[in-house]
């Protein structure tokens, strides 16, 4: 468990690093990163597994299988359309 | 096997990062998706040996229902349909925040208040991330054709959200919540998403769709305090703050406020502004004279728009540009940062049609090169080459950058018929002395060019 100032301090820091990375991004970019960060926040699939995982009830089960299966569609689907746009990207010396 | 675990989560979180890092230049953007890509399998299949979990066969079924059906549609999807996919994978994790809170809010066992208190904030970002983003993504596909608005609509919105706040916080105070007052929430918290985004308008949808990506990466994060998972907690985190940037950098490009794309429908405020038509009248050319145009030019700058995208114009106009350069023509694409769907969706389009990178400019770019170039071939573009932005202080869009296209010697304009822009306000621009229209659809209009000028 993390708990307390532990949890702020890698809020605090993962924060500052995730605006780093984007600040100094050219347009042509932009929609590939967002799309590639929409797959970094697929990591919620590992959350959903884990709730799933600890569920009893029946009610429980079904809503963590919903969490799981929407989970999975948010980490395979980034990756693939990420992957498929940046697969596009090559300057005219590669082109050639 | 506990370090085991806690360790793939930190390989994970730092390949997440290195993967951004790598994203967010051209020339290394292609591995950095890789390094992405395996810190998220190191973290799922980890995942499986978490200690006391049940439930393993209905758990693998779902990983194969949501992953074949996720996987299936992205390989299938059109780059042109590109942004409404990422809306609704985007949504779909959204969903799984929301999941993650209710089964902890219905097991009711906190560690202590703050961990309930953030299972509930987050439950309440996930939810307006999903519903808002299926909108979204309805919007886009066509299925949901106009904006919804109408009188009061702030206040029912208004109230929806006191609701959710209400419910909310009754979750907060008791430690053992019926399930009623769950349902309760989540059903006013995915309304409030619906009602949200219903009065927004298309255009400023990718703003809409990168906001709703910085709140499930929030989300995300929420839920990996109430569960204590350190990978959860730094990638939902990062992706919120560098979304919420993302989000800032493209309000900008479009010279509108967040609040502004968000709070008021689009096009009420462009009827006030009651406008006089633009002097002079459209020239009209054909596609030889155009041909000829640009054939014996030095130097043209291509400035394409959505309406080639729709046309699937975008081959044609690579095949004609590289006609061009093997005449000794000069030739660059200016790409506006709104063009498109989404900033950067253009630039996609553009790459799919294999134009390289480096012979795509940005506005600030590009802008001081038009006064020297001989012909800017515009192609679907409209709003963002309107020069009433610069100069008409009266004009709904006056602010917002534009590409100078205006200045260049000569402009050839290839435009389906006469009708307004997407914003539906009338381009001064059609009307200049150094314009010439090319009437046509994209495709064919590119089609007789590129015969014009292989027989110059």
């Amino acid at each position: 468990m993390i708990e307390g100032f532990t949890a702020l301090y890698i809020f605090m820091l993962a924060a500052f690093t995730g605006y780093e990375v984007i600040s100094r991004v050219p347009v042509i970019l932009h929609t590939p990163l967002m799309s590639g960060s929409n797959f970094v926040h697929g990591i919620v699939l590992v959350g959903a597994m884990v709730a799933m995982g600890q569920a009893d009830t029946g009610l429980e089960k079904l809503i963590g299988f919903i969490g799981v299966v929407l989970g999975a569609g948010n980490a395979v689907g980034g990756y693939v359309v990420t992957e498929r746009m940046l697969e596009m990207f090559k300057s005219s010396k590669e082109a050639r | 096997m506990d370090l085991l675990i806690q360790l793939s989560y930190f390989i994970a979180a730092a390949l997440f990062i290195i993967g951004l890092k790598r994203m967010s230049s051209p020339a290394t953007a292609r591995g950095g998706i890789v390094w992405a890509g395996v810190g998220m399998l190191v973290a799922t299949g980890i995942t499986f040996f978490w200690p006391g979990m049940q439930n393993y066969v209905w758990m693998t079924l779902a990983l194969a229902i949501g992953g074949g059906a996720a996987w299936y549609t992205g390989k299938k999807v059109q780059m042109t349909d590109m942004p409404q996919m990422i809306a609704i994978y985007n949504g779909m994790g959204g969903g799984a925040a929301a999941a993650i809170a209710a089964v902890e809010l219905l097991k009711g066992d906190f560690h202590s208040e703050v961990f309930l208190v953030l299972a509930v904030i987050g439950a309440l970002i996930g939810s307006v991330a999903f519903s808002g983003s299926m909108i979204a993504f309805a919007k886009l596909q066509g299925l949901i054709k106009r904006s919804l608005v109408f009188p009061g609509q702030q206040l029912i919105n208004l109230a929806v959200f006191a609701g959710t706040l209400l419910t909310g916080a009754l979750l907060m105070g008791q430690g053992e919540s019926g399930t009623s007052l769950i349902l309760a929430f989540f059903l006013l918290a995915l309304g409030f998403g619906v009602l949200m985004t219903l009065p927004i308008g298309g255009a400023d949808m990718p703003v809409v769709i990168s906001l709703y990506n910085a709140l499930t990466g929030l989300a995300v994060a929420f839920e990996g305090f109430v569960l204590g998972n350190a990978a959860m907690i730094i990638a939902g985190t990062v992706v919120g703050s560098a979304g919420t940037l993302l989000t800032q950098l493209m309000a900008k490009a479009m010279n509108r406020p967040l609040s502004n794309v968000l709070f008021s429908g689009f096009g009420s405020h462009a009827a006030a502004g009651a406008q006089q038509g633009p002097e002079g009248s459209m020239k009209e050319i054909d596609a030889t004279d155009a041909a000829v145009m640009m054939g014996y030019a030095d130097k043209v700058i291509i400035v394409p728009g959505y309406g080639m995208a729709v046309a699937q114009a975008q081959h044609k106009i690579w095949e004609l540009a590289e006609l061009l350069e093997e005449r000794g023509v000069e030739v660059k694409f200016a790409i506006h940062p709104v063009a498109g769907r989404m900033p950067g969706h253009m630039n996609v389009l553009l790459a799919e049609a294999g134009v390289p990178y480096d012979k795509i400019y940005d506005l600030d770019e590009i802008n001081a090169e038009f006064p020297q170039a001989d012909v800017a071939l515009v192609i679907g573009a409209n709003d963002v080459v309107n020069p009433a932005a610069r100069e008409n202080p009266d004009s709904p869009i006056y602010g917002m950058p534009i590409l100078d296209v205006d200045k260049a010697k000569n402009v050839i304009v290839i435009k389906r018929g006469k009708g307004k822009g997407f914003s539906g306000i009338e381009n001064d621009l059609f009307f200049r002395d150094n314009t010439r229209m090319l009437y046509g659809d994209g495709q064919e209009a590119a089609s007789k060019l590129i015969a014009e000028v292989k027989q110059l």
